[in-house]
């Protein structure tokens, strides 16, 4: 027996992107064939989820893997679960493997309480024995008793998570593959959950975690080794200082941003811009308390007037939270696509906790989605105050800091 | 204790079925089975009768406008019976590869979220449908007393046909599950290649009516298979053990390409479906 429990060796995924993203018929593939004798193969672009990644995770360590959005992580515990085979490489892993990549996987809105028991026990790889043996354990934590016999359609979505985790939680395997499932519930299962995850964790399984939340992260986790742009720019390292390093290299990295995003040569955004008072648009910024984009339109074929629909989305890259949300009808603006414009769009009086978030365009002519989320931006925040006292945002609750007016009176 | 060893690469090589992985795994084909018949008989208000219904009104109406109108010969028996006795397994049959082929599609949740071996979600698609052959052989057994036949020692061979249709039903579930994984365009042709193929089987009429095709029908697997169930159950019919044999070889092929294909596609699963 050796004292390694997963290792991981050159591992790397290609993923084919097609021209659209809808399903190819028949009948397009039998189109493309005259267009393929004569013009070559369609070319395909190649993306690379994960490129050239090795590790070593030895028993009983809690590693979690660190990582914006798009960074390879969920690739990696796809292809650890072998939901997704590998391009290349290869990986060993000692021990019987369980993975919860989603709680409720496979549940029936139809079936009851007790019958989805069973049936997610048996999807998530327990025997029918196992079960058995642990099904009072496992409605107990789920504290849905007085309905195991109702549909779980009639469920609160609160009794179906709190189910769904429990059944999850009461798989025994020596390697564990959890995704996100930490976030669910209310608070007070939430915390029920983390603890759970915790004992598992101290009982000596090998745990691999991907979560978005930084903080459970560090609670949980011995180990963390960080993931940028599917490499694993780091081996596996004391949580902190693994945190630290994620945090750190947020602020080196060059922008990789479009100078400009066009959809058939219709219409194209350039000139983007983001002014704010003490804000540098990459690599950070402090104390935002107000900014602007500004973003240049032009639209070639100036006939045409069509509607023209710009949304912008302001992104946690840590959390992948959607912080800020809006497009220019949910402001009563009207834009045509008969002129050159200079769209602005100007954010006030708020405070976002200190990270980095990123900026994202899409847009609609006359109702069409035309240009799938783009990334524009990406920005740090360093340190924010809160209101005249310099209290650290890092602890807040909430991640956007509103103006409120308060007023006490006796 | 030994300890599990899961490695993780490229498979690259030819695969058929994998029969120690399916029974390693046989607790899970056997929950899919019930979930799916569970819910069916939660969903409905008749349950079980629908499993009768079907064939049976299908029968009445064919009995009517072949049997009695057209006067299609029940090959020495009535023709109601007679076409029961086909429609029964036919029946079986259609709805094992409609089920089996729109499986993968309808179980995406399962297969972006969790491992198991991909091939038992056609495989449990086709068992479902057992349960209803079962339920509508009941009638058949009435039918068989209402017309006072009996039935001869070849009645225990009934299962044999039973398993080469349930092989066949697998074999084209895996080829059409995992086509419609990638082309969702087989969603559509199913029904109607099956309309088609309800008359080039002898399900409603005895194959004896086109002897100049008789080659040409034993191509379709289908025709050996439904002849012969039909025969061993009614007795007074001669088995045609040539026919039967040719399509238990096809039913092989199609069952053993459909394995190799399906796996050699399923890796790609997840990532397009």
């Amino acid at each position: 027996m050796t004292d390694i429990a997963i290792k991981v060796e050159n591992i790397s995924k290609k993923y084919q992107i097609g021209e659209n993203k809808t399903y190819p018929t028949l009948r397009d593939k039998l189109m493309e064939l005259p267009n393929r004798l004569f013009k070559g193969p369609k070319k395909t672009k190649e993306f690379w989820a994960l490129k050239d990644v090795s590790f070593e995770v030895k028993k009983g360590e809690v590693v979690g893997i660190i990582g914006r959005n798009g960074a390879g992580k969920s690739t990696m515990l796809k292809i650890l679960a072998r939901i997704t085979e590998p391009t290349s490489g290869k990986v060993t892993m000692y021990g019987r493997v369980a993975s919860m990549l989603e709680v409720g996987t496979g549940f029936n809105p139809e079936l009851t309480g007790r019958e989805n028991i069973y049936l997610n026990g048996a999807i998530i790889g327990m025997t029918k024995r196992e079960i058995t043996q642990k099904f009072d354990e496992i409605v107990a934590f789920s504290g849905v008793e007085k309905f195991l016999d109702t549909p779980v359609k009639h469920y609160s979505s609160g009794m179906y998570v709190r189910l769904a985790f429990a059944v999850a939680a009461h798989l025994d395997a020596d390697i564990l593959l959890v995704d996100e499932v930490l976030a669910v519930g209310d608070a007070e299962f939430q915390k029920k959950c983390l603890g759970k995850m915790d004992d598992l964790a101290k009982s000596g399984r090998t745990v691999i975690l991907v979560s978005h939340n930084i903080g459970s992260l560090k609670k949980i986790c011995t180990k963390g080794i960080i993931f940028d742009q599917g490499v694993n720019i780091s081996d596996l390292l004391e949580i902190k200082q693994a945190i630290q390093k994620y945090i750190k290299n947020g602020e080196n990295i060059d922008g990789k941003l479009p100078k400009n995003i066009t959809y058939n040569d219709e219409i194209i955004f350039d000139n983007f811009q983001l002014q704010g008072q003490n804000l540098i648009y990459r690599p950070s910024f402090t104390d935002l308390e107000k900014f602007e984009f500004s973003i240049r339109c032009r639209c070639l074929d100036e006939t045409q007037n069509q509607d023209l629909v710009l949304s912008i989305s302001i992104v946690n890259n840590v959390t992948g939270e959607t912080v800020i949300y809006g497009h220019n009808h949910l402001y009563g603006v009207i834009m045509q696509t008969n002129k050159v414009g200079k769209i602005s769009i100007l954010f006030e009086g708020f405070q976002l906790q200190p990270g980095e978030y990123s900026v994202y365009l899409e847009s609609w002519l006359d109702g069409q989605y035309v240009i799938q989320q783009t990334l524009f931006g990406i920005f740090l925040i360093k340190s924010s105050t809160i209101g005249s006292k310099s209290e650290v945002f890092n602890s807040f609750p909430s991640q956007l800091l509103m103006p409120m007016k308060w007023s006490y009176s006796k | 204790m030994s300890e599990t060893v899961t490695i993780i690469k490229p498979s690259s090589k030819l695969q058929f079925l994998n029969l120690k992985e399916l029974w390693n795994y046989r607790e899970l084909i056997a929950s899919f089975v019930k979930r799916d018949i569970q819910v069916r008989y939660r969903q409905t208000i008749i349950g079980g009768l629908w499993a009768i219904i079907q064939p049976f009104s299908t029968m009445v109406i064919f009995s009517f406008f072949f049997g009695h109108l057209a006067q299609i010969s029940g090959g020495g028996v009535p023709y109601p019976i007679f076409s029961y006795a086909g429609l029964l397994l036919w029946t079986y049959f259609t709805g094992a590869i409609t089920a089996s082929s729109g499986s993968m599609v309808a179980s995406a949740g399962l297969i972006t979220k969790v491992y198991f071996p991909r091939i038992i979600i056609p495989i449990s698609a086709t068992i479902t449908g057992l349960l209803d052959y079962l339920v509508a052989s009941i009638v058949l057994i009435g039918l068989m007393l209402y017309y006072s036949i009996v039935p001869t020692s070849l009645i225990f061979l009934v299962p044999v046909t039973l398993i080469l249709t349930w092989m066949l039903a697998m074999g084209i579930g895996f080829w059409l599950s995992a086509i419609n994984v990638k082309y969702r365009d087989v969603g559509y042709v199913l029904p109607f290649f099956i309309q088609l193929m309800l008359f080039v089987t002898p399900v409603i009429y005895p194959s004896s009516i086109a002897p100049n095709f008789k080659f040409l029908l034993a191509l379709n697997p289908m025709t050996g298979i439904i002849d012969a169930h039909r025969a061993m159950i009614l007795g007074g019919l001669p088995v045609n053990w040539g026919t039967l044999g040719l399509s238990a070889v096809m039913v092989l092929i199609i069952l053993l390409t459909g394995s190799a294909y399906f796996k050699s596609v399923e890796k790609h699963f997840a990532d397009i479906i």
